[in-house]
């Protein structure tokens, strides 16, 4: 296999993992909205509405960084990171 | 004070921006203690804002196509997410949100988790690609990408009509505020508002939007945190507010449970004026089905994952690496706002239904609550509305209506805060809309001036008259949306809305497939724009004039069914035809790696 390939195929899986948070913080949790709804969340709030108005958000913001940086990484070890600005 | 390059200045320029406006705050709160009146304060913000706007559009003039494209492509990665974040929060997110959470609760959260869930798939899937491919506009790409006029073409239609319906409600939401604050009727107010936005995009192209949406940023996030914190600490709620209502939030449980949600008769509510609702649903259960929850926010994810306004901000940073970031930190400045919307619901909604509090009207005899200063007002103004429905004398929770504007609008004067505060959200939300309104009609202008102009008209147009023609676009494009706003079609969170899904409908799969899937080709992209398009507006026609529906897809979630023709017209079609050639294949793997030189040139 090629380096771009191996590149390629590294950059799918965390594609894939990125994918997998995102699906059940916006889609998954959802199917349970319900029966979550009963349990407290963090600061007391019912844990579903949490996660409507604060949990889902901040998580999203949090993957986005850290896809952000694994991807960099992985674009290092195949050098194919561009040079100079950021 | 400011020496050398531009760009390197930029934390103290705004730094300096932010200070300024914050004594223009302080100075106008001191002018209310000294006697001005509330009418020629909301004037001074809003003039005063609008003005700052247009000095720094006219500042960011430009002659060069680079710059008037893609803003040079030299915007630093948190600027450009504080530009996207302005760019992304519309009139709708600023003066509606919090009153759709008010009156809908868990069913309409769908849209915050929606519109922020979107975000993963932009940084995931396109922008850092779209951004190495060094195309000017959205079409660009699918037109490079899959090659040939008619792909391009059809990029250029889908894009214009997403974004089209989009930009209406925009300058609707212009209209509106400059109509409020500046007193004047709205039919004339639509053109002031129009004027403000041509005023910062028209000289500078990308760049005179690049740097106002980063003021009209700072602008509206001050006017949307400052009331919430303020009223918060105000009720004693908790000096931050975020983390500290759940006593509030049960207590409203509480209350809902004691109060009842009581339906009101046909006829009673013929008596409610247009556009008022009541409190019918749950504040903090769960009140839709989770189908409904989940289609709606898959619906605005894929949306904001084909917005060509959004996209084209990530076309500007200086590279690849720095697109990525740029989307979190776009993402983190419009979580700013989206988790703050719940907690200004939050408060608005205890304030006044809670009779254990000095503000709350329930319960009070409905003689009281007339009489009361700010009730006349806003009942003057068409934005709330009492009733005695079931002759008791006193003000039950179904007897009380209020329009969605107001929870944003009218909060601060029924917490009791300065008049100040009033023109200062009034400020933030001609900034909001504003600054989206400038995106839509830059891209729409941008697609057409270029791809179709330029690409495909008059392949050997000099950049002066490439220029001239995308400005002229410009005004038209504004021109035409302001006219068809001032008719007043159709509610500004409802035209939102479709352009989400027409925009997912046309051009989600053929661009995340224009990347993750080589064998795409031409007529592939061309059947799933078309197809896409077409199958979703027809369905929401049908639903529209009385159809059923199928599968729980309603007329917000059309785009669900369009973009699922689109998905299996582009598979079918592509594998049914010749594979793109090796040029193509080689294209797009050169587009999955971040180093190396972009597709497209400088200067294209």
């Amino acid at each position: 296999m090629s380096k771009q390939e191996q590149h390629w195929e590294k950059s799918k899986g965390l594609l894939m993992m990125t994918l997998a948070i995102w699906f059940v913080f916006s889609i998954g949790i959802f199917l349970f909205g319900a029966e979550m709804n009963e349990v407290t969340g963090p600061f007391g709030y019912p844990l579903t509405y949490w996660f409507t108005c604060q949990g889902s958000l901040g998580i999203f913001v949090i993957l986005i960084f850290w896809f952000a940086n694994r991807q960099e990484k992985i674009d290092e070890e195949f050098g194919f990171s561009e040079r100079g600005d950021d | 004070m400011i020496k050398g390059n531009f760009i390197d200045n930029l934390p103290k320029v705004y730094g300096i921006y932010t200070g300024g406006f914050l004594g223009f705050i302080i100075i106008m709160s001191i002018a209310e203690q000294m006697g001005m009146t509330a009418k020629t304060i909301g004037i001074c913000f809003v003039a005063f804002t609008v003005a700052i706007y247009a000095i720094i559009g006219y500042l960011s003039r430009t002659a060069q196509a680079d710059a008037y494209y893609v803003a040079g492509r030299q915007v630093p990665t948190v600027f450009n997410g504080m530009a996207t974040a302005a760019d992304w929060m519309s009139g709708a997110s600023f003066v509606a949100m919090a009153g759709g959470i008010y009156f809908k609760g868990y069913g309409y959260m769908a849209l915050l988790v929606g519109w922020t869930g979107g975000y993963v798939l932009v940084a995931s899937l396109l922008a850092p690609y779209l951004r190495k491919f060094g195309c000017y506009t959205v079409p660009d790409f699918i037109g490079t990408r899959y090659g040939g006029n008619l792909s391009r073409f059809m990029a250029v239609v889908v894009l214009t009509v997403a974004s089209f319906t989009y930009v209406t409600a925009q300058i609707n939401a212009t209209g509106t505020i400059a109509s409020v604050a500046l007193d004047i009727p709205f039919q004339y107010a639509v053109y002031v508002g129009l004027i403000s936005i041509l005023l910062c995009s028209m000289l500078g192209g990308m760049r005179g939007v690049t740097w106002t949406q980063v003021a009209q940023y700072i602008v509206l996030i001050i006017a949307y945190l400052l009331p919430v914190f303020w009223i918060s600490n105000k009720m004693g709620a908790g000096f931050f507010p975020h983390f500290m209502l759940a006593d509030e939030v049960s207590r409203i449980a509480e209350l809902e449970a004691q109060f009842g949600f009581v339906k009101n008769s046909a006829e009673n509510l013929k008596e409610v004026p247009k556009g008022l609702a009541g409190i019918t649903k749950a504040h903090s259960a769960v009140n839709a089905t989770p189908w409904a929850f989940i289609s709606l926010a898959l619906a605005m994810m894929m949306g904001t994952a084909s917005l060509p306004h959004v996209m084209m901000r990530y076309f500007t940073t200086p590279s690849v690496k720095a697109a990525r970031k740029s989307v979190g930190w776009s993402l983190f400045f419009i979580f700013l706002l989206y988790s703050s919307a719940p907690m200004l619901a939050t408060l608005s909604k205890l304030s006044l239904i809670d009779p254990s509090l000095p503000t709350g009207i329930i319960g009070k005899s409905i003689a009281e609550v007339q009489s009361i200063d700010w009730y006349q007002n806003w009942n003057q103004a068409n934005l709330m509305f009492v009733s005695d429905f079931n002759g008791n004398g006193t003000l039950e929770l179904n007897e009380f209506f209020m329009g969605g504007k107001a929870v944003v609008l009218a909060t601060p004067e029924i917490a009791g805060l300065p008049y100040v505060i009033s023109g200062l959200v009034a400020a933030g939300g001609m900034a909001a809309a504003m600054s989206t309104a400038d995106g839509l009609i830059l891209a729409i202008a941008n697609a057409i001036s270029h791809d179709v102009y330029y690409k495909i008209i008059d392949p050997k147009a000099e950049t002066a008259k490439r220029l001239v023609v995308a400005r002229v676009l410009l005004v038209v494009i504004g021109f035409a949306g302001a006219t068809i706003a001032a008719l007043e079609i159709q509610g500004i969170l409802g035209s939102v809305i479709w352009a989400f899904d027409f925009a997912m409908s046309g051009l989600f799969f053929p661009l995340v497939l224009g990347v993750w899937w080589k064998r795409a080709n031409k007529e592939g992209a061309i059947a799933g724009m078309f197809l896409g398009l077409v199958s979703g507006a027809a369905y929401l026609v049908w639903v529209r004039t009385g159809g059923s529906g199928f599968l729980g897809i309603t007329q917000l979630t059309f785009g669900i069914f369009g973009s699922a023709v689109s998905l299996v017209a582009m598979v079918v079609v592509s594998l049914m035809t010749q594979a793109p050639n090796a040029a193509t294949q080689k294209m797009v793997d050169e587009v999955r790696i971040p180093a190396g030189k972009s597709i497209l040139g400088k200067q294209h």
